[in-house]
């Protein structure tokens, strides 16, 4: 099965890196980037995004206020935070929202171990 | 000529600000272990500026008295790092990392050591994630602790006045104590065309990398 991912960086490096990354590890998903949370939240609304990948900082909304909107909608919906800043109050709030946390910089193994996680989620979810 | 934020091309500034901004905020991360609360960063500022206007920059909504932790770094690109924050909230800072139950004539002793304590581990931990990101190797100099304006951090009375420098900031604050402060990284004109160098050299292996292993 072939799922579609959120990118959401407002560093376009980052989002370079991470479409990278998926070339190599899930070359046949595809990936929509946009660059806040504004868009992100467009594009999730219109129900296209099985996964979403988030920056925690971000100018505007931050990654977690984005998390925590986009679970109103989709509380199932496998969803990532993507930063740096490895604060255990990052990753406790990432939690709490029911949202995996991936560090930076990206590593394909890390990337690799959450969308197994995200796949198999969206498997029984649809069953 | 006359360089200004136009030099860096738009990949060139966004890729300056992620990187710095992994650096920050693992950084941040240690300082969030010494202090036990969480740390609040903003969203990183890339400029070319020259010393003397970004001395203004860390001034701005600050009071003119700052202490600052610095490191010098050498390597495929030299410059120098800094931890700054208003001299008034020094003291608290150290309070929030050595405990509460210290008096204040202890705080003050131990102030300048714990501030070079701090300094080293923060601006270490971010030029090391910079080094590793951009898979360069860099020196860095022993902390030494400068206090003043904006202007005596940043050398703007030496010979180097009225050069333009590449100019990195992040405003850290910690929650639920009256401290916050900038963390800063000042690079001189030759070391910005070098690192332009190495961001291309990255940026050519993030396409490289996918394109080699594609499908």
């Amino acid at each position: 099965m072939n799922y579609k991912v959120l990118v959401v960086d407002d560093s376009k490096l980052a989002r370079m890196v991470m479409a990278s990354a998926f070339r190599r590890i899930r070359p046949d998903w595809s990936l929509i980037e946009t660059p806040n949370a504004d868009e992100a939240l467009a594009t999730v609304s219109k129900g296209a995004v099985d996964i979403a990948l988030i920056d925690f900082n971000m100018p505007g909304t931050d990654g977690l206020e984005l998390i925590a909107n986009i679970r109103k909608s989709y509380p199932g919906m496998p969803v990532a935070v993507v930063s740096a800043n490895v604060q255990d109050e990052i990753i406790g709030r990432a939690r709490q929202l029911d949202a995996g946390f991936i560090a930076k910089p990206l590593t394909d193994e890390a990337l690799e171990a959450f969308l197994s996680g995200a796949a198999l989620r969206l498997r029984k979810g649809a069953k | 000529m006359n360089p200004n934020a136009s030099d860096l091309t738009e990949i060139e500034q966004d890729a300056l600000a992620e990187i710095a901004n992994m650096g920050v905020s693992r950084a941040a991360s240690s300082l969030r272990q010494m202090v036990g609360e969480q740390v609040l960063l903003s969203v990183p500022a890339v400029r070319i500026v020259t010393r003397e206007a970004a001395s203004k920059l860390v001034e701005r909504n600050n009071a003119k008295k700052l202490v600052a932790v610095q490191q010098s770094f050498e390597g495929p690109f030299a410059g120098k790092a800094l931890l700054i924050f208003p001299e008034a909230q020094s003291l608290e800072l150290v309070r929030s990392i050595v405990g509460d139950e210290h008096s204040l004539e202890d705080v003050i002793d131990l102030e300048q050591e714990a501030l070079a304590e701090t300094g080293n581990i923060i601006l270490n931990g971010c030029l090391a994630t910079i080094a590793n990101v951009l898979h360069r190797t860099m020196r860095m100099s022993l902390p030494s602790i400068v206090r003043g304006d904006g202007a005596t951090l940043f050398e703007v009375d030496g010979a180097a006045s009225g050069q333009f420098v590449l100019f990195l900031y992040i405003d850290f604050n910690i929650k639920s104590r009256d401290v916050h402060g900038f963390i800063a990284l000042l690079m001189d004109l030759p070391s910005i065309a070098a690192l332009k160098e190495i961001v291309h050299d990255f940026i050519r292996g993030i396409e490289q990398q996918s394109s080699g292993h594609a499908g």
